[in-house]
């Protein structure tokens, strides 16, 4: 009842920030969900996009959490007032592409600006990531990541562990954490964020399980969700061991146990390289490893999927913007600009070029571990559990997922109730979400 | 019962109604309606295809088990709210109305916490019992409570309870200082007369008489807890652990806005509109009835 009036508010602050400047500029409005040091990055493109030329004015608006961003531009695009651009999350890309006739395919928005969208430039498990099936580009990638372990060195020589020797699979993963934990040099040994992208979606590909039938759901929106396999029983009932022990710290759904790390109450997190801008800016003592991955799994570590954002480019608008809207894009898309992110941010370069200047710079030499998010994801060709994992409702199934790991980890149930449940019940809201 | 007062001007009553009743047209009828018409329909999130389904949402609402425990999770957060709410701002209105010295002070600083938004409520809690860098969480740890609200059900359900409870004592504490206030000196100073103790005039004499503000008060806040408590929910634990903090109104926003299923949101919004006003016509027509207006 009371929530039918939000669509409208925010309809009427788009509307206000709309018919605001009257100038010779063109506004073009920008929707992100980038808080912390990555809004810094985002203001500061802006600003340099501004500066360089006079025609076009890009303004970037924070509008909160990656879920409330996605909602905030559904509901100014049905109260028709849609910002021009849209930041979205990798699990809101199947919302996104099943509203054909509310974006713009980045490919078309590119020719306005006398660009072509030349996708062996870019990295090719990113740009198939946000293509449809037949291969038409939908969205710009902006910022791309892979998940990676990150740990506290203090926390590691207090233990008597070799700080400059991060654990390579989960048991040593574990068996660190314990000894931290028994030692007394942290209060927690391990933690982590998002338990559905990196221990569920990023486990099942990097460890070359099955995450859903149908590729993932890449091949079919009709899918099945196969994640409770014995291996990923195994995985999470770790997990909930661990927490029992008071090893592991669960910090939330999202990206909170980032915090867990950064006030020094966990040693180790396994986090998105996106994450790296807050790690760096704390003055923590950090130590970047690779995604932990299971020895006995076969063919692991394999790849991981990519995780961040693209940028969506909502229908409707005016030639002219559109044409402001290339511009920005092949702004980003500069080698320069590729390069400056990816240093200072840890998301992923998206194009090749952007990979080997950085890479000619010197850069990974001097920042070890830096490399790594690539390297995860481009050292071996992805098999069909690895291309990635997409869904109609990709946000609601990872809801369900983390309702039934909160219940395992406070010890109501087990790893394999809870996997069977989030399985079950995944595929329920699936089939209902597909509307059969 | 006086006669029925009549304007003269036949145009003068509706032109003074016509204010009122345009808010309440747009802000209620129109929206109430929309909702009714989306609760029949399935869309997809961008309402690029519509199609009717009749009752087929509220068919399936009612047999989600998660609604229902829903349910049970509203009333218990509700009840909880508006009790604690109430019984902890009677006795410091009856503490306040004893001082002498700084009356107004004392009032104004209870008063205070009413000004405060609940999205802001919930944060000012959450920095405080937040496990991950709240202040209390740490001396609850240090002192060998297991607190982690994260993850056990009972404990975010009392932060969320005693965080919406927090904001609503002030609202209580006032309207009870103003029921006190309109108790007559006279009978509480006859049965002083008589022998009565301090508590015995409480509960004979005072609380009897209060009991038409406290009626009022067990309306608005059962009527807070139920719906504007959204923003403590949202800001402390966002229907967590599991669904154990999900209430009625929190499973609406998190149905329509982050599972995008609009159809089955606007039925259950539906739904808590009837609820609402069966809720208050029973609440006005018996409850009422009982309580001693003095």
């Amino acid at each position: 009842m009371k929530f039918r009036g939000i669509p409208a508010v925010i309809a009427a602050v788009a509307a206000l920030s709309a018919a605001s400047p009257a100038l010779a500029v063109t506004e073009i409005s920008w929707w992100h969900a980038m808080a912390g040091a990555n809004n810094d990055v985002v203001e500061a493109l802006a600003k340099e996009f501004n500066e360089g030329q006079s025609e076009y004015r890009v303004v970037p608006s924070y509008k909160g959490t990656y879920p409330e961003t996605l909602n905030a531009g559904i509901a100014a695009f049905r109260a028709k007032q849609p910002p021009h651009i849209m930041q979205v999350f990798d699990v809101g890309t199947g919302v996104m592409m099943g509203a054909a006739g509310a974006v713009k395919p980045v490919a078309e928005v590119l020719a306005y600006g006398g660009e072509t969208f030349d996708k062996s430039k870019y990295l090719s498990g990113i740009t198939a990531y946000y293509s449809k099936p037949d291969g038409t580009m939908l969205s710009f990638p902006y910022n791309s990541s892979s998940p990676i372990l990150y740990y506290n060195k203090d926390h590691f020589a207090a233990a008597g562990l070799d700080p400059e020797q991060p654990p390579k699979t989960w048991p040593e993963v574990f068996a660190a954490a314990r000894q931290i934990k028994a030692s007394g040099a942290a209060n927690c040994g391990l933690t982590s964020t998002w338990l559905t992208w990196i221990g569920l979606e990023n486990f099942s590909a990097w460890n070359n399980l099955q995450y859903g039938t149908e590729e993932n759901g890449l091949a079919s929106t009709d899918f099945e969700l196969t994640f409770n396999s014995p291996l990923h029983v195994q995985h999470f009932q770790n997990f909930a061991d661990l927490a029992k022990e008071e090893v592991f710290r669960y910090g939330g759904r999202t990206s909170e146990a980032k915090a867990l790390l950064i006030s020094g109450e966990c040693s180790i997190l396994t986090e998105s390289s996106g994450g790296l801008g807050d790690v760096v800016n704390s003055g923590l003592n950090y130590g970047l490893g690779s995604l932990p991955y299971y020895p006995e799994a076969e063919g692991a570590p394999q790849n991981t999927i990519p995780g961040g954002a693209s940028l969506w480019v909502f229908a409707g608008h005016e030639d002219a913007d559109y044409k402001g809207v290339a511009e920005f894009f092949k702004f980003l898309s500069t080698v320069e600009i590729q390069s400056r992110l990816h240093q200072v941010s840890g998301y992923l370069p998206v194009t090749l070029e952007a990979y080997e200047a950085t890479k000619a710079s010197g850069f990974y030499e001097k920042n070890p571990g830096r490399e790594t998010p690539i390297l995860q994801m481009m050292g071996k060709a992805p098999t069909a559990n690895s291309k990635g994992v997409r869904a109609v409702n990709l946000p609601q199934l990872r809801d369900i997922q983390n309702e039934e790991f909160e219940r395992m980890l406070a010890g109501q149930q087990s790893a394999q109730q809870a996997l069977d449940n989030a399985a079950t019940r995944g595929n329920a809201a699936l089939q209902e979400a597909l509307g059969k | 019962m006086s006669g029925r007062v009549v304007f003269p001007n036949k145009l003068l009553p509706y032109l003074l109604l016509a204010p009122q009743l345009a808010i309440t047209a747009v802000f209620f009828y129109w929206p109430a309606s929309q909702a009714l018409k989306q609760s029949m329909q399935r869309e997809d999130p961008f309402g690029l295809q519509t199609t009717f389904v009749g009752l087929a949402n509220f068919r399936r609402v009612l047999a989600d088990p998660n609604y229902l425990n829903s349910v049970k999770v509203t009333a218990v957060f509700s009840l909880s709210t508006a009790f604690l709410a109430l019984a902890l701002a009677l006795p410091l209105a009856v503490m306040a109305e004893k001082v002498v010295r700084g009356k107004g002070i004392y009032r104004t600083l209870l008063i205070w916490p009413y000004a405060v938004a609940p999205a802001i409520a919930g944060m000012l809690w959450l920095f405080l019992f937040n496990p991950a860098m709240g202040t209390f969480s740490y001396l609850l740890r240090a002192n060998g409570v297991a607190w982690d609200p994260l993850l056990k059900d009972g404990q975010a359900m009392g932060l969320v309870v005693a965080a919406a409870a927090w904001k609503q004592i002030s609202y209580n504490f006032l309207f009870f200082v103003a029921g006190l206030q309109a108790i007559p000196r006279s009978l509480i100073e006859a049965a002083a007369i008589d022998g009565a103790s301090g508590p015995k005039r409480f509960w004979t004499i005072v609380f009897p008489l209060l009991a038409p503000t406290t009626f009022f008060l067990l309306v608005v806040n059962t009527v807070y807890a139920f719906f504007d408590t959204f923003g403590v929910i949202h800001a402390v634990t966002q229907g967590g652990p599991g669904k154990a903090t999900e209430t009625l109104v929190y499973k609406v926003y998190n149905d329509g806005f982050v599972n995008l299923q609009l159809g089955s949101s606007a039925a259950q919004s539906v739904i808590l509109m009837g609820v609402v006003i069966l809720l208050t016509a029973i609440q006005f027509r018996y409850v009422e009835r009982k309580v001693h207006y003095g």
